[in-house]
Parts: C-alpha cells; structure tokens; sequence
C-alpha cells in the first residue's frame, strides 16, 4: 500500500504493508531509530510517539492508520540548534539514565505541556503513568518536566 | 573548579533526549541475517535429537546445534553450563539449536520447522526437593555452594539469653527487567570475532569467547554498545548469547544480530536468587542484641554462573547493621531446574538484609520497643568488629542516616499520632474494623524503617586478584592549542552515569575543564581491563585508579612545566611533541592493611561500607488489601557525593526496584515454566505507584575514595526498601509478613493465617 505521512514536518511517501506496524516502518525504511521497542505489546511506552499530537504506542499502531496524518517523534523535537526545554531539562535534572525509555518519555510529556503548560505533579504522573522507567523511580522525569514547564512559562509570557 | 560535588548535566544526556544515542538493535552491517534460539519446552530430560521439518525449505537458513560448538561450556566460575544443551536438559528454556535467516517472517516459520525430541525427567523444583535429594542434579548433594562464618558462640549466648527468638523468611524471584532487552551483533572478519552488544562487562564476554573459540585475546573483540539498563541482568548472561551470536555467524558467514523480544527475555535469562533465611537470636529485655544464628539457603537454578558469588555476598550481610558479640552463619545454594539464577542488584544481600530487618522488628514486637530505637542502640560504629572479624576503622556514617531519616520523616510524630503497630488479627477482624476516623475510605496508615549496609567493591580479595586497570591518555588534535585526554577503562556506563561522573574525576584531577575530557567507548580491543561493571566498585575502586592515573599524568605536565616554563597546556604540548600520546595507566593497589582468608572467611570482607536507612509511610485498603506508598525517605551514606542529582538517581532508582519487589513484582512459575513472562502480568511500578522520594545524601568520606571520599552507592539502595514496606504495613494493619511479596493477595492470605 502506497501511504504519506508528515514525519517530523517532512512529507514521507513509501510502499509498505497496511498492517505493518508504524514501529518498524519508524525504525526501518524511515531510519528513525530514536524510537524504541520495549515490549512490543503496548506495555512499556518506549515506542510512544505522536499522532496528530496524541501519543500512541508505535507497536501498536499499523501504517495503513497513519496514512495522511502527522507523526512527531523524538527526532522531531530539537530546533536545528537548540534542544527543547524538555530535553534540556532531562539532561540537566537526571530524567535520563539509560536512555532507553526517555524517547518516550519525552513525547508523553511534549504531549502533556502542549494541552497543559502549567501541569501539577499529579497530572505529570499520570501524563507518564504509560511509560515504564526502571531506572530512576521517576522523581527526575517528574522533576525534569515540571522544570521545563517553569523554564517554557519564564520564556513565553501569557 | 570543583567539579567534584556539582550536578554536571549528564554527557551522554544530548544523544539520549534526541534519539541519535545507537543501542545494539540500532546497528547493523550489510548482509547482516537475524538469529534466533530453540528452546527446551520442559524442565528436565534428555534429548534424543532435533527434527527437522523436511517440508521446509532451509535454503537460507543458517542451523547451528550442540555439534558445531567448538568448546561447548559457557567460562565462567565453573564450565558446567552448555552453549547449547547436547544431551542433558536442566532447565526450561535451556537453548538447544540456533537459526538464522534474513528476514523475521523466514526465522520464525523455521524456528517453527525445528522440534526438539526430549525423554522428560522429573525435575526438582524447589529447594526443600533439592535439599531432600528427591532426584540428584548436581553433584552428590546438588550443592553448588557451602559458607560458614563463626565469631564468638552464638548457640551458647542465644541459650544464656533473656529473650530468644527464632523466624524464617522468604524472599521471591526478580526479574531485572532493563527495558532494553538483551541483544547481540557478532561477526567475524580477518581479525577474528567482533561482538557489538548491550553488555556490562565487556572482559566477561571476552573471555567466554576465547574459550569456547579457543581464541586468543588480540583476536577477539567485544564492543559496548549504548546500553539501556542491566541491574545485573548484563553481568554474565551477556556471554551466552553473544557466543549464540557467534557461532551462527561463523556458520552462516554473515554478520548475525540477535536481539530476544520480552517474553523470550524474561523466561530465559537470570533473575535474583530465592532465598529463605532462618534466623534465631539472643538479647536481654532492654533490647541489647547478643547473639546471631543464620541459615540461609538460595535457590541457584539449573546452573553454577555467578551463585557461590551471590551467597557470599549474602551471607557478609546477614547480620545486618548491628553489633553482636556472636554470630553464626551457614549459607547453602542448591541446585533446582529452574532458569540460572545470577546477578541483580544488591547480590544476594537484600535477601539476607530482607530477612535480618523483619527478625529485628520482630525483636520489637517481643519487647513493644520502637523499631528505630532498637536499632539505633545496636547500630555498629566505628571501632566495632563485624562478623568477619574486620574492624570498622572509618566512615561509619549509619547513625546520622537513622537520624537524618527519623527527623524528615516525622517518624516520632507519626508514631506518636498512629499509635504502636496495630495488633496482629485474623483477616476477619480487619474486615469488620470501622475506618479510622470514620472516613468511608476504611484506610490504614502505618510508618516502618529499616536499617541497611552494602559493602562496596568486590568481597574478600576479588579486587586483589583482579588488578583492575585504567587509562589516560593525553593528545593533540591538529592545530589545537590545548591538549585533549580521553579515558579508556572497561567501566561501562549502563544508566548510572560513569562516563560523567569519571570525567570530573578525571577533570578535577587534571585540572582541566570537563569538556576536554572523553570517554572511549568500552572495547575490549582498546581499552585496559578494569574489571567487570559490578559490585557498586565503579566509582569507588575504578573511579580511584582512574583518579590516580590522572595525578600521576599532572604530575608529569607539572614538573616539565617547572623545568621549562610557561603554562600548563604549554609543557603538554612540549610532552606531546617530544614522546606522541601520552599514556598514563595505573593498577589498583589494594590497601596494604586489608586482609582478607578465603579460607576461614575471616578478615575485611570489603574495603568499607554504605550505609543507609529507609522509611515508609504507606496506607492500607482494608477491603482490598491494597499498598500505596505515600512517603519515603531514603538517608544513605555515599561518603562523598562526585554527582548529586545522578547519585540520588541511583538511590531512588533502587529504592523503587525494591519496593516494586515487595509490593508489585512476582514471578509465577508452574512445572518449572514461567507463567507471567511479559510486562502486561509481571508488573514493575509505574510513576502512579512511585512515591514521592525524600533522599538524603550523608556524607561520611572513605579515606580512599576518589574525589574526597566516593563510596559504592549503587547496590545498597535495592537492601532497604522492601522491609521498610513491610514494617509500615506492619504498622497500619497488625499483618505480620515473613515472606515476600507483599500484594493484596498475600496480606490476605497472611491476614487469614495469622503470623
């Protein structure tokens, strides 16, 4: 099946099954490997990426549903030259350690800050609640996304 | 500068928030097929041969079994476990035959095509049957390891003691769960074996590798890919799959990658050793412990791999943080078919920590004494000798962790106001008890604390014997005014932070600002051995040799700049013209005045301790019996903190793997199989179930840790998490649990029985 999605703000046209996952098409013929499999079954929120700014679990997603829409994933959030208040702040604040859930991490939170600016920390933890770290015990992510709220708020009056 | 004690942002942070950061299946080589395992469906038996399904077309398809292993023993501390199982089964799951092929849809049909034809055996499944030696599996006795540790003579003092108390308590398996799963990418070229892979200890696999190929070590090399977290699951377990990896590769002629999916992940690969510990002990009626008799068994699956290891390190901390004047101690691991047990996190301590802090709180039960109290008046310190004979002689820091943890939890206030532990009652009281304060929620709280210590670095004189080694090496890029340097050290960095944390040691020693400072990447063909990512010694004993090798580089830039004149950078650069890259590598030295008997197991057991102390505050459900954890407070003596915000990293990781242990994580396991082998039913906490951490660093510096005085720090906090939830929980309901894990079903069914 021939499909188009806007990847990271790029229209992409490919060949591919319908029911291939978006996981594989990500990682695979779009050579976005910033996405991650976990678990492969909607578990661990590693593959989370955006879909018309929703988050979705990549593996569970099949291409043909993605035709015409636009997907964000992590390579999608730094400026040319800047990281995101979010990345930097989990670079800063220790949201990272491994890694390997942190691409996930930081779609649900972009997701989260983008409906919510100014989230307590009740709604960051739920915001993450599908992303498992095994890592940090979660105090850094939740400390990382509120510091980049704060950080977004000082730089965007109103 | 001060780069020591400053959160430095992580230097590995920028390519893991952007994605470009390359794990093992982010990699590949041209023509590279995927491979994959055929695995024992039952416990035990004997295999009479593997059919292949002649209907299938195998062109393409790379088979590889038990025959075309060149050395089939996997190197580690014994040589009894298969590459690939030739004609004992001794456990579900033990890989018996490898395919290979080029795409995922090919691999599995001819995974499929193979069947293995085994003649079952009964298996043992447990410890009482291996102990019973209802079948023999392992030598005469299926004992793989006996310890015995004597100080003084606990059985006469416990008999001439006040108040005699005896209880047995059970811990569960764990599965380590990284969220990146195993995976491998190996070929062979010229030079020899290549291995890029997700590992923890590149010289494990190294080694593996020359044996079973009987290779020498220029021709093999093991690269560390970016790892996505290992907790002891990437200690040993490594070395099997990427000798899997390799020998398809060599068969096929083609560069091979084996990545396993979760499922396969957790049912093959190790996990923490169950353990029951029976404990009996000897105090007067003001609570001043005297005497200590611990049994521990662990259960160490179908095969040696690191076991005498774990129950050593199980058996130096079965007494706990406390003073007694004698203690016994006998630690057995037995034999079952069951997947190897092998490295986690704490390594074999929390188990025996697990059982040490429920015997105390069981101690304050009998004498109603607050359970902080009891153990602050045993706490050991300095100048105390602990059951190995080994004289605290510094950086005792225990105390101030209980208290720094009793003020900021407000445990005397919250005692005060709950009251003392509710008392223990059959489920069907608590069933009818109103709600507190005639709320409708029918929630209890209650607050426990528990007391831990983890000795840092290898046991006994591991460090010795291994002689870890680190370089650095300084150099000029073309035109550049400055000198660079990069670390070469086989420390890897698996989340932790060593690559950031080892350049402001580096940095700090030299110097120089942090960022001309690299990290090589871990290679076997490059990098000096420092021994294996393990033990909480990366920072303490390779961040000490590292530290030592970047003075000695100083020292040398130093005196040819007295010698000579003008700056720093200027005499460098002169020593970079005169003599290329300088290299500066240096051996630990193992303190002089550590002694260490294998044989008595008497001495210093390690080089010094971490200390630490946890409170819980949690609440009850009293109709569904569910745990919420609603404050923690870790205080841990770290001894001098290189990074803040990664070393608490480190300690609420931990503590959250701890608690999830207790309260979320258990392995079900039916005929030898794993019934709950996926994240959808073997369930770790999520960021709902993790508390809000309160965590402390106390700083009481270790004479010979770099950076003023780094202690381990990784391990320790996986010991105190789970009894502090069992105390608390102890505390809101007056159910008492021995055994782990702690989920509804459990309070219930302990709530039924009574303790």
């Amino acid at each position: 099946m021939r499909m188009t999605f806007v990847v990271n703000g790029l229209s992409r046209t490919l060949d591919a099954p319908p029911l291939a996952r978006l996981l594989d098409i990500l990682r695979g013929p779009l050579g976005l490997t910033g996405t991650k499999e976990g678990c492969g079954e909607g578990e661990c929120g590693s593959c989370t990426v955006l879909l018309d700014g929703v988050p979705v679990n990549a593996c569970l997603v099949v291409a043909g549903q993605c035709d015409g829409r636009k997907i964000l994933t992590v390579e999608g959030l730094a400026s040319k030259d800047a990281l995101s208040d979010l990345q930097e702040a989990f670079v800063k604040e220790g949201g990272a350690q491994c890694g390997i859930c942190t691409p996930g991490v930081l779609m649900a939170a972009h997701a989260l800050l983008a409906a919510n600016p100014q989230p307590g920390e009740g709604e960051i933890r739920e915001s993450i609640a599908g992303n498992i770290c095994r890592c940090t015990g979660y105090q850094r992510i939740v400390e990382s996304i509120r510091n980049a709220a704060k950080e977004q708020a000082t730089r965007e009056p109103g | 500068m001060a780069l020591v004690g400053r959160s430095v942002p992580r230097a590995d942070g920028p390519a893991k928030v952007t994605g470009t950061a390359r794990y093992v299946d982010d990699l590949t080589r041209p023509g590279v097929l995927l491979g994959a395992t055929l695995r024992s469906p039952v416990a035990r038996g004997r295999l009479r041969g593997i059919r292949r399904d002649p209907s299938f077309d195998w062109t393409g398809v790379t088979v590889v079994t038990a025959e075309d292993v060149p050395v089939n023993v996997v190197a580690l501390i014994e040589e009894d476990q298969p590459v690939l199982a030739s004609d004992d089964i001794r456990h579900a799951y033990e890989p018996i035959a490898l395919v290979a092929a080029e795409d995922p849809v090919r691999l599995a049909r001819a995974l499929r095509a193979l069947t293995p034809e085994i003649d079952p055996l009964p298996p043992i499944l447990t410890i009482a049957d291996a102990l019973g030696r209802k079948t023999q599996i392992h030598g005469p006795d299926n004992i793989f390891a006996t310890y015995r540790i004597s100080k003084g003579d606990a059985a006469k003092a416990i008999a001439e003691s006040a108040v005699r108390l005896t209880g047995t308590y059970r811990t569960h398996h764990q599965e380590q769960l990284y969220i990146e799963p195993q995976g491998m990418l190996a070929f062979w070229d010229a030079r020899g074996a290549h291995l890029v892979g997700s590992l923890q200890c590149p010289f494990y696999v190294h080694k593996g590798v020359m044996r079973t190929f009987s290779l020498d070590d220029a021709h093999v090399d093991v690269t560390q890919a970016v790892t996505g977290g290992g907790f002891g699951g990437k200690e040993e377990y490594p070395t099997l799959l990427a000798l899997h990896a390799l020998l398809l590769a060599k068969k096929s002629g083609r560069p091979v990658k084996m990545i396993y999916d979760r499922q396969e992940d957790i049912e093959a690969t190790t996990k923490r050793h169950p353990c029951e510990v029976t404990i009996s002990s000897g105090c007067d009626r003001e609570g001043n412990l005297s005497a200590v008799s611990v049994r521990i068994v662990m259960d160490g699956g179908a095969y040696v791999t690191l076991t005498p290891v774990v129950l050593s390190r199980g058996a130096l901390h079965a007494a706990g943080a406390y003073r007694w004047e004698h203690v016994a101690i006998e630690a057995i691991a037995v034999a079952t078919n069951t997947p190897p047990n092998g490295a986690f996190r704490g390594f074999g301590a929390p188990q025996t920590i697990w059982a040490i802090e429920r015997h105390m709180d069981r101690i304050a039960r009998e004498l109603s004494a607050d359970p902080l109290a009891l153990r602050e008046k045993n706490l050991l310190r300095v100048g105390d000798t602990t059951p190995t004979g080994q004289f605290l002689k510094e950086s005792v820091g225990v105390q101030r962790c209980v208290e720094e943890a009793r003020k900021a939890s407000g445990w005397d206030r919250k005692r005060a106001a709950l009251g003392p532990a509710a008392v223990a009652r059959p489920v069907s009281a608590i069933l009818r008890r109103p709600a507190p304060g005639g709320s409708a929620s029918r929630k209890a709280r209650g607050i426990g604390a528990s007391v831990f210590l983890h000795g840092a670095g290898f046991t006994g004189s591991g460090e010795r014997k291994l002689k870890g080694r680190v370089a650095i090496d300084m150099f000029r890029i073309l035109k550049e005014k400055k000198p660079r340097f990069t670390i070469r050290t086989a420390s890897t960095d698996i989340g932790q932070g060593t690559e950031t944390v080892f350049r402001q040691i580096a940095a700090e020693a030299l110097w120089v600002s942090m960022d001309r400072v690299d990290f090589a990447t871990p290679s076997t063909a490059t990098v000096p051995d420092s021994g294996p990512t393990v033990a909480s010694r990366t920072v303490m004993i390779v961040g000490s040799i590292l530290e030592s090798a970047a003075r000695d580089l100083f020292a040398r830039i130093e005196q040819n700049r007295q010698d000579h004149g003008g700056s720093f950078d200027d005499a460098a650069l002169r020593l970079i013209a005169r003599d290329g890259t300088i290299v500066s590598e240096k051996t630990y030295e193992t303190p002089a005045d550590l002694v260490w008997d294998d044989a008595t197991y008497r001495g210093d057991a390690y080089p010094v301790f971490g200390w630490g102390c946890d409170i819980a505050e949690v609440e009850v459900d009293l109709d569904t019996f569910e745990t919420t954890v609603i404050g923690f407070w870790v205080a841990q003596d770290v001894g001098k903190a290189i990074n803040p915000v990664l070393c608490k990293g480190q300690i609420e990781g931990g503590t959250l793997q701890a608690i999830g242990w207790a309260l979320n994580e258990k392995m079900v396991i039916q005929d030898g199989k794993i019934l709950n082998a996926r994240m959808t039913n073997y369930v770790v906490p999520t960021s709902l179930d993790a508390p809000r951490f309160t965590t402390i660093l106390v700083e009481d510096p270790y004479s010979k840790g770099p950076g003023g005085g780094a202690k381990g720090i990784g391990e320790a906090p996986m010991d105190g998490g789970a009894p502090a939830i069992a105390a608390a929980i102890e505390h809101a309901t007056g159910i008492v649990r021995d055994d782990l894990p702690l989920l509804p079903e459990d309070l219930f069914a302990a709530g039924r029985t009574g303790p």
